[in-house]
């Protein structure tokens, strides 16, 4: 079975190839069916490499499998390798796994797109970069993977590109990563030149000789990059706008693969960080700091995908919140349980926003329930999950990450204390949402006039997303909701995979329960990947800690529905400003960018164009000039040319006769 | 005694040609010119050749001779068919390559 890894990139591949080479004459709903079955035959093709590999003994679970030589360039080899470890197999499992029902729900979302097939070509695309990025045996195909998927973010962010928001929305989540992308690159170079590898078990095996200094240089350039593609701060900027795309892109690249990439990278790297020093501290802060911040943010935000797009920031927070405190079996897991309901999250989005005409204002909807049960149903079980309350799968990993910060050296109580904030925002604001979206009054009723108000776009770049979904799709041109507008339920093929999502998303914690080391399996089959295991805290502590982190989430919950159901406290004094507004960070940005930022880099326009053209064009010159001089030599005069060759000929003689000393 | 006179006869003889190369202007008389100041390295060859009992370069003077043979030829070729053209052309007059 293992022989076959190959395929599970090279199938998504191949339906992509197919797609492209048809050239269009797949269309309509064989394309997706296609893409899908590709998707899902990549996730059979991982199950069962998966079980060869639960089949051999905990020391013989990694091996690579090289299809050739990519770049033999003396000392420097690299091979275009696979690697197959717990680690990569857990990654594919969930991006196959829930790529495939995302690909499935696509085709009742994106029906009657005049690009569809277009769109499920890039969602294949996509899937194979994301499988490169996981499964690559060392940095460079990683690296690969990674503008592979960060090109087809771009492609799928803009994918309605004719509304110019959209591009420019794609072109923003493009150029932000490119600031990580720099990262990368001279981290990989870094590596290289320290190790003397970029293939992964090299580094594993040679970290421990790196030196501080240098481990902590190598997995701060990691980070950057990681910040980029993870959305941290601050390069965080890119995802909420990164919501112009289709809802499926959404809770697949911006929810439950893509943006996990930056995580995968540094617990592929975790025996570099063990050596990293501060570097830790850097990456458990910045983690905690962006899951409260993004959480803030989205207390006041309206648009419904915005909503779920701040939330994901914040989630991914708590990521590196728990890369950064060695906690890497934890980050796993959350990784895994919040992929699966943060997708469910944004696939009930979109079949919300499908059923009301492509309105994404939550204050438009209100007693959604009515009309559309089953994504009701699966939302509110994808909101518990989130929210931490047991026995939902987030409540687990959620819960491991605070339990494993508790004991972090450098603040490890502070960063639990944030982190248990930002439980209780992220409960208060799923509960808002919630409320808002499916319960209380039918508010599409009492619109009047247009329906739309633009001035009310609540996020951060409020106009640019106000409108942008609601123009594509010729089956919903009328997109203004109307009061007497009655929204519908989904078709099966959209809440098929809702409901398999919330089912996934209340056992997922399975995987990993703390009791004892014999329910701790992600842990146990992880362990061969994370070369310093991380300490919990000891079982009164850690039940204690959990205890607290369910009064956090049961009080956001109990406040939200004071605020949003009793209405006690007016909701405008929680809806600050600066939340709506993203503390500004976006805005500050663009002035930066702007202003002084512009100023700079004209100046280095200038020195381009002058200094460094200027130099190469100067060359150019001179030697044009001294060509169109000598010319003139070459008279056509043959006398000239005899004469030249006699004055040469007497000069010769004479020198050598003054040599010889005559 | 003998040598010197030989190898001042060979310089003479390479003087006036080189003269008349860069002070005529008919193309036949430089040409002759060019056979000339051939001939006197020629003459100058085989009188070192004798003088320092050396064979090398009585070879050397067959090579030229069989060099010169084929650049008359050429030579002559293309003089003459210039001259068919324009008939008392000179070789300042034959700045371009085009007739």
């Amino acid at each position: 079975m293992q022989d076959l890894l190959w395929l599970i990139p090279a199938l998504p591949l191949a339906g992509f190839l197919i797609l492209v080479l048809s050239g269009g004459r797949i269309r309509e709903p064989l394309a997706g069916w296609l893409a899908t079955a590709m998707v899902g035959a990549s996730f059979a093709v991982t199950v069962a490499v998966f079980a060869d590999l639960v089949s051999h003994g905990e020391e013989e679970r990694t091996f690579t499998q090289t299809l050739f030589e990519w770049l033999p360039s003396g000392s420097f080899q690299v091979g275009f390798g696979f690697l197959a470890d717990p680690l990569s197999i857990t990654m594919c499992l969930f991006v196959t796994g829930v790529g495939a029902l995302i690909h499935l729900y696509a085709i009742g979302y994106m029906h009657g797109d005049p690009k569809f097939t277009k769109f499920f070509l890039y969602l294949n695309l996509f899937v194979f970069s994301m499988l490169m990025l996981v499964l690559g045996d060392n940095l460079l195909i990683t690296f690969l993977g990674w503008e592979g998927v960060g090109a087809c973010s771009y492609f799928l962010i803009a994918f309605w590109h004719t509304d110019i928001s959209n591009a420019t929305a794609g072109k923003k989540a493009f150029v932000t990563n490119r600031v990580g992308d720099w990262g990368f690159m001279v981290g990989t170079f870094l590596v290289w030149t320290t190790i003397g590898s970029v293939n992964y078990l090299d580094i594993s095996a040679g970290a421990s000789g790196v030196a501080a200094v240098t481990a902590t240089a190598i997995v701060v350039l990691f980070f950057v990059a990681a910040t980029g593609k993870s959305a941290q701060i601050p390069l965080f900027v890119w995802l909420p706008d990164a919501m112009a795309g289709p809802t499926p892109v959404s809770a697949l690249i911006h929810a439950a693969t893509m943006v996990t990439s930056g995580v995968y990278l540094l617990v592929r790297l975790n025996p570099l960080l063990f050596e990293a020093g501060w570097a830790n501290d850097v990456i458990a802060w910045v983690g905690a700091i962006t899951a409260l911040v993004a959480a803030l943010i989205a207390i006041s935000q309206n648009d419904i995908k915005k909503v779920l797009a701040f939330s994901t920031v914040s989630q991914l927070g708590y990521l590196f919140l728990a890369v950064g405190t060695g906690n890497y079996v934890a980050a796993i897991f959350h990784m895994v349980t919040h992929a699966f309901f943060k997708a469910l999250l944004f696939l009930g989005a979109g079949s919300v926003i499908h059923g009301m005409a492509h309105d994404q204002d939550m204050r438009h909807y209100g007693n959604l329930r009515k009309y559309m049960p089953i994504t009701a149903g699966t939302f509110i079980v994808g909101w518990l999950a989130i929210a931490g309350v047991p026995p939902f799968s987030g409540f687990w990993s959620k819960d491991e990450i605070l339990a494993g910060a508790w004991d972090y050296s450098s603040g490890g109580k502070v960063l639990w204390a944030i982190g248990l904030l930002t439980a209780l925002i992220t409960a208060f604001y799923m509960t808002r949402q919630v409320v808002m979206t499916f319960f209380g009054e039918e508010k599409w009723r009492s619109l009047t006039g247009e329906g739309h108000d633009p001035a009310g776009g609540s996020a951060v770049n409020a106009a640019e997303n106000a409108d942008a979904d609601l123009e594509h799709s010729p089956a919903h041109d009328q997109h203004g909701l109307t009061p007497d507008f009655e929204p519908h339920e989904s078709p099966p093929l959209m809440t098929l995979p809702l409901v398999a999502l919330a089912g996934l998303a209340i056992v997922g914690g399975l995987i990993n329960l703390p009791f004892s080391d014999q329910f701790e399996r992600l842990g146990g089959w992880l362990e061969p990947v994370i070369a310093h295991e991380h300490e919990m805290p000891g079982g009164s502590t850690l039940v204690v800690l959990a205890i607290v982190a369910i009064l956090a989430a049961l009080t956001g919950i109990g406040l939200a529905l004071v605020v949003y159901v009793r209405k006690r406290i007016p909701a405008k004094d929680i809806e600050q400003e600066a939340f709506a507004r993203g503390f500004y960070i976006d805005e500050s940005y663009s002035r930066f960018v702007g202003g002084p930022g512009r100023r700079l880099f004209d100046a280095v326009a200038w020195f381009d164009a002058n200094v460094i053209d200027g130099a190469v064009n100067g060359v150019g010159t001179v030697t044009q000039v001294a060509g169109t001089q000598l010319r003139r030599l070459q008279s056509g005069r043959v006398r000239g040319y005899a004469m030249g060759m006699a004055i040469g000929a007497v000069l010769l003689v004479g020198y050598a006769v003054a040599r010889m000393g005559f | 005694m003998n040598q010197q006179a030989y190898v001042i006869l060979a310089a003479l003889l390479f003087g006036i040609g080189a003269v008349g190369l860069l002070v005529r202007r008919n193309p036949l008389v430089m040409f002759m010119c060019v056979e000339l100041m051939l001939n006197a390295v020629n003459l100058t060859f085989v009188s070192f050749a004798k003088s320092l009992d050396d064979v090398g370069g009585q070879v050397v003077v067959f090579f030229v001779l069989v060099v010169a043979a084929a650049e008359v030829v050429v030579g002559l070729g293309i003089i003459v068919s210039i001259m068919r053209r324009r008939s008392g052309v000179t070789a300042d007059d034959l700045r371009m390559l085009k007739g």
